[in-house]
C-alpha cells in the first residue's frame, strides 16, 4: 500500500467525478433543493411528534435535535460518497465491468468505494453540522477539547458501521447478482435513526442494536454530544466498527474468488 | 531462443449454472428450490504462448474463449491445471502482473461517460503511477498512432463508436503492457475502423514485441494479425497451429473460372478431363486440387485459346464456419 499512490489517485477520483457532475448543473441544483426541503420536512415531523409531549423516551425536542443533525451529516456522506459508489458494485457485477476495475494494479475496494461523488451531498453534511452548532447553543453544551475529539471519533465510527454495511450487502452480489432491494432496506432502516433508540420498544431496541446497529450509527453519538454517554458504550461502539470493517474486507476478498465475470 | 510467456496445463473449468423449467409453475419452483448443475466449460486443455506472438481464439459462441482469456488475465479462477502469465499465477493478481497485462473488451467500456477521454486517461495514469510528464508523454505516442489527436477532448458520449474504441485502446494502453488480451475489439466497427484497429495492433506489436491474445468473430482480424490459432470447440481445443496450414486443410481445392475465345474452346475444355463445376457458353468453372494448380493452368495455357481467367478462393468466412461446428483436426 503506497499512501502516496493513493491520494494522487482520490484527487484524480474527486476531480473526475466533479467535473462529470459539474456536466449537469439543473440537476445538482434540484438535488441542492431536496436536501433542503428534506430537512425542514424532518424538523417539522419532529416537531409533529413532540407536539402534545415534552419528552419521547427520555429525550426533549432539543436534545433529539442532535440526532437529526447527526442523521442529517450520515445522510449526506451517504448521499455523496455510499450511493454513488455502492450501488454500482451491483451494475458492475451485473454488466461485468468489475472486469476493468479487478485488473488495476490498485485495491478493489478502494476503487469501488471512492471512485464517484455526489457534489450535492456536501450541502446535507453542512447543513448537519450548523444543526449541531445551534443544537451546541440551544442545549448549552460546553466545548472543550476531549468533546470535540469524542464526537468526531463516534461519528467517524458511524460513518465506517454504515459503510460496512453498505458494502457487505452490495458484495452478496456476487452470488444473488440484484440486491437493490437489500441496499434500499438498509437506507430505509437508517430513517428510523432520525429518532433516539429509547422512544423504540424494548424488542426493537434490541433489534436495532444488534442485528442492524442503527442504534451505534446515530444515538451514541447524539448521547455523546450531550455528555449523557457512557465509557463502555463509545468502547463497544469502537469494538463494533472494527469488527464491521474488518468482516466486510475479508467477505468482500472471499466474494471474488467466486466472481465469475458477465458473459460476453 | 524465444520464450514462453504463457504455459498453460490441463487447465479446466466448471461453473454451476442455474437451470430453471419453463412456465410459470417452473419459475416459481425456481424461486424457491433453485436447482443448479456444474458445467465444465473449459475441458483440460494445454498450450504455450511465446513471447511476442500474436495468437488468436476461434470457435463458436460460447465455445469458451473469452473464459480461456478472463482466465489468463487472472479475473476468473481456474477450477484445475496449472497456469503462469509472464511467470506469475494470475488469479492472484499481483501488481506487477497487472501493470504487465491489459484487457480490452470490444463491448465494455471503461472510459467514463460523460468526460472527454483525456481525463480518463490521466486516471489511468495515476492509477498505474505514472507521473503527469511520462502520462503526457504517452498519450501523445499512443495517440498519434491511434490517429485520435483531435478527439481526445470531445466528451466519450458523443465520440463514434469507433473513435470510443481506439480512446478504449488507449486507456487500456497508458502503462505499455507485454501483454494484451482483446476480446473481439473490432466488434460493431465499420470496415475502415476495422482495418485501422488492425493497423494499430500491427504496429504495436512491432514496435513493442508484445504478445497479443485475440478473439474474433470477424475473420478479416483474425487473417491479418495472427499467423497461430487455437480452435476451441466446447471447451476443448481442437486445433492449435499455423492458421495457413488450417486453411489448408480445410480447403484443398480451388475453383478456376476460365473465359474461352469460343464457345467451340469451352465444349473442347469440358470434354478434356478436368472436373467442371458449371459451364454457361464460352465460360467454364473448374475445380483443382491445391498442389496440380501450376501443371493444371500450364496445361490451360498451351492447350486452349483462352480470354480470361480467374483463381477463386473459397471465402475465408465458410472455411472458417467449417472450423467453428468441427470437433477435430488431423493435421
Amino acid at each position: 500500500m503506497k499512501p502516496r499512490k493513493y491520494l494522487k489517485v482520490y484527487k484524480k477520483f474527486l476531480h473526475t467525478s466533479l467535473a462529470s457532475e459539474f456536466e449537469y448543473k439543473t440537476n445538482i441544483l434540484i438535488d441542492l433543493i431536496t436536501a433542503i426541503l428534506s430537512l425542514i420536512g424532518s424538523i417539522f415531523l419532529l416537531s409533529i411528534f413532540f407536539q402534545n409531549t415534552s419528552t419521547i423516551g427520555g429525550w426533549e425536542f432539543e436534545q433529539a435535535l442532535i440526532i437529526q443533525g447527526i442523521y442529517t451529516i450520515l445522510n449526506g456522506i451517504t448521499n455523496t460518497w455510499f450511493n454513488p459508489n455502492l450501488t454500482e458494485i451491483v451494475k458492475h457485477i451485473r454488466e461485468g465491468t468489475l472486469d476493468f476495475v479487478l485488473l488495476k494494479p490498485i485495491d478493489s475496494q478502494f476503487y469501488i468505494s471512492l471512485k464517484k461523488i455526489n457534489p450535492s451531498g456536501f450541502l446535507e453534511i453542512m447543513l448537519g453540522f450548523c444543526l449541531l452548532l445551534y443544537c451546541i447553543k440551544i442545549n448549552q453544551i460546553n466545548l472543550n477539547l476531549g468533546f470535540l475529539a469524542l464526537s468526531l471519533i463516534t461519528i467517524m465510527c458511524s460513518i465506517c458501521i454504515l459503510y460496512s454495511l453498505w458494502f457487505f450487502i452490495s458484495t452478496t452480489t456476487i452470488w444473488f447478482v440484484k440486491t437493490w432491494n437489500a441496499t434500499e432496506v438498509l437506507r430505509s432502516f437508517l430513517y428510523i435513526g432520525r429518532f433516539p433508540l429509547n422512544s423504540f420498544s424494548f424488542s426493537l431496541r434490541i433489534f436495532f442494536s444488534v442485528f442492524i446497529p442503527i442504534a451505534f450509527i446515530t444515538t451514541i453519538p447524539s448521547e455523546v454530544f450531550l455528555g449523557l454517554s457512557q465509557l463502555w458504550k463509545i468502547l463497544l461502539e469502537g469494538a463494533v466498527t472494527i469488527v464491521f470493517l474488518t468482516t466486510s474486507r475479508k467477505f468482500w476478498l472471499f466474494a471474488l474468488k467466486f466472481y465469475s465475470s458477465a458473459s460476453s | 531462443m524465444i520464450k514462453n510467456i504463457i504455459d498453460v496445463k490441463n487447465l479446466s473449468k466448471s461453473f454451476d449454472i442455474a437451470t430453471k423449467e419453463p412456465g410459470l409453475k417452473g419459475t416459481i419452483k425456481h424461486f424457491f428450490r433453485r436447482q443448479s448443475k456444474s458445467i465444465k466449460v473449459i475441458k483440460d486443455i494445454s498450450f504455450e504462448i511465446k513471447e511476442g506472438e500474436i495468437l488468436g481464439f476461434l470457435g463458436a459462441n460460447g465455445a469458451g474463449k473469452t473464459t480461456i482469456l478472463k482466465i489468463l488475465c487472472g479475473l476468473i479462477y481456474p477450477s484445475e491445471g496449472s497456469i503462469l502469465v509472464s511467470g506469475y499465477l494470475p488469479y492472484k493478481r499481483k501488481e506487477n502482473f497487472l501493470k504487465n497485462i491489459t484487457l480490452i473488451m470490444g463491448q465494455k467500456q471503461q472510459l467514463i461517460w460523460d468526460l472527454p477521454p483525456i481525463e480518463s486517461f490521466y486516471l489511468n495514469a495515476s492509477i498505474y503511477d505514472l507521473d503527469k510528464f511520462e502520462a503526457k508523454k504517452r498519450i501523445k505516442k499512443l495517440s498519434d498512432m491511434l490517429e485520435i489527436e483531435d478527439e481526445l477532448f470531445i466528451p466519450v458520449r458523443k465520440l463514434s463508436l469507433g473513435q470510443r474504441m481506439k480512446s478504449e485502446l488507449l486507456a487500456a494502453l497508458i502503462h505499455e503492457p507485454n501483454i494484451l488480451f482483446l476480446d473481439e475489439p473490432t466488434l460493431g466497427l465499420d470496415i475502415n475502423a476495422q482495418r485501422n484497429l488492425r493497423k494499430f495492433l500491427k504496429k504495436y506489436n512491432q514496435e513493442t514485441n508484445a504478445t497479443i491474445c485475440l478473439t474474433s468473430h470477424y475473420m478479416k482480424d483474425i487473417t491479418s494479425l495472427c499467423k497461430r490459432v487455437i480452435c476451441v470447440h466446447n471447451g476443448s481445443i481442437s486445433y492449435d497451429g499455423k492458421l495457413d496450414l488450417l486453411l489448408k486443410k480445410l480447403s484443398p481445392i480451388k475453383e478456376i473460372l476460365i473465359v474461352c475465345r469460343s464457345e467451340e474452346d469451352a465444349i473442347k475444355l469440358e470434354n478434356s478431363g478436368f472436373t467442371i463445376k458449371n459451364k454457361t457458353k464460352n465460360e467454364i468453372t473448374i475445380k483443382v486440387e491445391n498442389t496440380f494448380i501450376t501443371s493444371s493452368l500450364k496445361t490451360i495455357l498451351n492447350n486452349f485459346d483462352i480470354e480470361d481467367l480467374y483463381i477463386n478462393e473459397p471465402p475465408i468466412d465458410e472455411i472458417i464456419g467449417k472450423i467453428l461446428i468441427q470437433k477435430d483436426y488431423d493435421i
